[in-house]
């Protein structure tokens, strides 16, 4: 399965074992998404558990917190992680607080699907990675897979959690990994190993990061499409990094990082999103705190600059080969 | 030829545009005249079957459904014929409304507790509402609606305890005084960000309508609210999906300091905004309680037989200041209370039961003590627990409950820190 795929199956399968599971949002219904993350799902549930809705962002995810406290489990899609700023308020200020502020009361079940990052010509407003402002809300988990079996595993374990998640999707990655060549022909899903999806029921669990490759040089902390540039940029180094895939954000997986990067004695984090106060400075912080005396070099941050993500400067942008490369040599100088 | 004179932009053959900011008829000092305040008479608006297209009540978005008259008489076709029983049991319900709030905004005042918020002079939306609908439908309230949770015979201690933030709060102190939440009568976790309980209503509503169930929803904002983008999505939501809810705009005149002018009232009605979404609009008396109970049970019929939602402005006035913060002397004239033309919903559901032979009196004034003993003694109850002003009263590692289903590790970690830090501090809370 390529990731559309995967996430059509986690929808499908929860769908299937749980009545109260609704998908909704714009063109979800009986087009089956502008990414086809829906297609089918329709016809074989029906109008009343897949349904499209209005363009309004606040209105589905204000709806979905309402259908929520009646006791349904929505699964809302946001149909760019760049458009899901209007829906900010009820996401703050309602799903996130609403177990909290009701002592238990009332709770917000619901797991917002939204595709996510740059690398696809998207310009402005089909490319960015707002992951960092929805960590800094307490209440809300965030949730980011980088292969199709992860996207299906966490997308299932994501819409069985009590709490309001929100799941984003690298969509450069939909179809296959992406190495950070843009020059180059890309990979499909059906080469990588982690396009061999079961079909069934299967769940990956929240707050678990997973070692994608161990090593010993230094420590590299990334999610979503980064993964695999990371992976490939080392590859080519010659250089033995442990990569970890940190999976979920929040609540993030502290035990595995700090365990690498006291291993290894250093430290680089790379991510998509703009660098300041981005997720990045988060990370490098709580390893600045809990390793400081293992490490041998100063964390690296490799992500995007702090502009609007830019069209035809894309490839200048976006955190790819050569800018990790650089943050590699740096970061080993001395080693 | 450009002139030397004017700009280039300023095209001297046009006259110049102007800016127009709205401004309340009467502020503080002026004398109030509510003449041009349209009241039509009641009994004159029009009782349509619920069943009609939304389309055909777009008259009834302008008028004004009333049917408490001047001489206490029950009159027209929205009269909903209730029991000398039933109104005796709404009238008790909204004095005991007013007797818990002023009880509460003394309390604020002798320091017990950090905040408070009157509902005086809107008692009847409310309460009427609550009478009217059932008790297992759905409310999702603003602030100003605690006569929903009175008139369902919710705790008065229950409340205060809330209120006072202490030991028995059923929140655990997490919230604001008065932003209760009571699952079990129906009654929404209150937010302080205003409107957002409107969408959420609607999918509720949607909700119970997807899964088959016959309760309904029903929301409640200020007009002031209206302004916010959640109000047009949910319009827009309860419009594509015929939800069966009920959106209740309580046009009070005034959001804190802007009059009903700043969310658009000088141009149209707040009912009218349902005409647009192609919901059913009704423009309600809201110091009427039998007019709000009969446009709110009309409004519950057409929910519940799939037509879907309405709107109901009920038409009133925020008799008293905005919350314990405010002092509407401020900013607008003492005279406006006593002066508002639909006067006081309790006086005139008193009058009416009066006028009918079911009520006179000395039973109202013993009623008023007896209401206000049972708030005192709720409050007695309630301070038992502890009022706010004495200190914390919830167990301090609780701060991190409920954030999210189970405490991941970073709050683990922040709550150990906390409970070092207060036993560092030697502060007597710290050692519970």
């Amino acid at each position: 399965m390529n990731m559309i795929q995967a996430i059509n199956s986690a929808m499908d399968v929860m769908m299937d074992r749980d009545p109260d599971i609704v998908v909704m949002g714009e063109d979800v219904g009986y087009f089956g998404g502008v990414f086809r993350a829906t297609a089918g799902l329709q016809s074989k549930y029906g109008k009343t558990r897949v349904f499209d809705t209005p363009i309004t962002e606040c209105g589905i995810i204000g709806v979905a917190v309402g259908m929520g406290a009646y006791g349904l489990r929505p699964v809302p899609e946001i149909q760019f992680a760049d458009y899901i700023y209007p829906a900010l308020d009820q996401l703050v200020s309602e799903a996130a607080r609403l177990r909290y502020r009701s002592a238990g009361e009332f709770t917000a079940p619901i797991t917002v699907r939204s595709p996510f990052g740059g690398g696809i010509f998207g310009g402005q407003t089909h490319s960015q990675s707002p992951e960092g402002i929805f960590t800094h809300v307490s209440g809300i988990k965030t949730v980011i897979p980088s292969t199709p079996y992860d996207a299906k595993g966490l997308l299932i374990a994501a819409i069985e959690d009590n709490d309001p998640t929100l799941f984003f999707e690298p969509k450069r990655i939909y179809n296959g990994p992406f190495d950070g060549h843009w020059d180059r022909p890309t990979q499909n899903w059906s080469q990588h190993p982690a396009g061999d999806v079961p079909t069934g029921y299967y769940k990956i669990e929240l707050g678990k990061a997973k070692v994608v490759r161990p090593g010993e040089a230094l420590t590299i902390l990334a999610y979503g499409t980064m993964v695999h540039v990371a992976l490939s940029v080392i590859a080519e180094a010659g250089v033995d990094a442990e990569v970890i895939d940190l999976r979920t954000l929040v609540p993030l997986d502290i035990e595995t990082i700090e365990a690498s990067v006291q291993k290894t004695g250093r430290c680089m984090i790379v991510h998509e999103a703009t660098r300041t106060s981005g997720f990045g400075a988060e990370l490098s912080a709580l390893v600045q705190e809990r390793c400081f005396y293992h490490l041998e070099a100063p964390i690296e941050r490799v992500t995007g600059f702090d502009t609007p993500y830019p069209h035809s400067l894309e490839w200048a942008y976006f955190p790819g080969p050569v800018r990790i490369g650089e943050a590699l040599k740096k970061i080993m100088k001395d080693a | 030829m450009a002139s030397d004179r004017v700009p280039a932009h300023l095209k001297p053959n046009l006259p110049p545009l102007s800016l127009y900011v709205p401004e309340p008829k009467f502020r503080p000092g002026d004398t109030v005249d509510f003449t041009q305040v349209a009241i039509p008479p009641a009994g004159e608006t029009r009782r349509p079957d619920t069943a009609d297209h939304a389309e055909s009540f777009t008259d009834l978005a302008y008028q004004l459904v009333r049917v408490l008259d001047e001489n206490g008489q029950a009159v027209g076709p929205w009269n909903p014929r209730l029991s000398p029983d039933m109104l005796r049991g709404m009238l008790r319900s909204m004095a005991l409304v007013r007797a818990f709030d002023e009880r509460m905004f003394r309390a604020q005042r002798q320091g017990k507790t950090s905040f408070y918020m009157k509902c005086t002079g809107e008692e009847a939306v409310a309460v009427a509402a609550a009478f009217a609908l059932d008790y297992e439908d759905m409310c999702f309230p603003s602030y100003r609606q605690q006569g929903l949770l009175i008139a369902r015979g919710w705790s008065m201690v229950d409340m205060m305890n809330q209120i006072y933030s202490n030991t028995a709060d059923r929140l655990h102190g997490k919230q604001l005084p008065i932003m209760y939440s009571v699952k079990e009568a129906g009654f929404f976790s209150i937010s302080g960000n205003l409107a957002t309980q409107y969408p959420q209503a609607v999918g509720w509503a949607m909700a119970s309508a997807a899964k088959g169930d016959t309760r309904i929803a029903a929301t409640w904002c200020g007009e002031g609210s209206t302004a916010e983008g959640d109000f047009h999505s949910a319009c827009t939501f309860a419009s594509v999906y015929r939800a069966p809810v009920i959106f209740n705009v309580v046009n009070n005149q005034w959001a804190i300091s802007s009059f009903s002018g700043f969310a658009g009232a000088e141009s149209t009605t707040f009912a009218a905004r349902a005409v647009g979404y192609g919901i059913a609009g009704l423009r309600v008396d809201g110091n009427d309680a039998l007019a709000v109970y009969a446009a709110t049970a009309w409004a519950a019929e057409r929910a519940r037989t799939n037509q879907g939602p309405t709107l109901i402005e009920h038409f009133t006035y925020r008799a008293e200041g905005h919350s314990t913060s405010d002092d509407p002397g401020q900013y607008r004239s003492a005279g406006e209370p006593t002066a508002w033309p639909l006067g006081d919903p309790i006086a005139r559901l008193k009058d009416h039961l009066i006028a009918i032979g079911e009520w006179d009196e000395e039973r109202h004034a013993a009623q008023d003590k007896e209401l206000a003993e049972q708030v005192k003694a709720a409050q007695k109850e309630a301070e038992a627990n502890g009022v706010l002003g004495h200190g914390l009263h919830q167990p301090l590692d609780s701060l991190f409950d409920g954030v999210f289903e189970e405490m991941p590790w970073h709050l683990r970690e922040q709550q150990a820190q906390m409970i070092a830090e207060e036993t560092a501090s030697g502060r007597p809370w710290a050692r519970k």
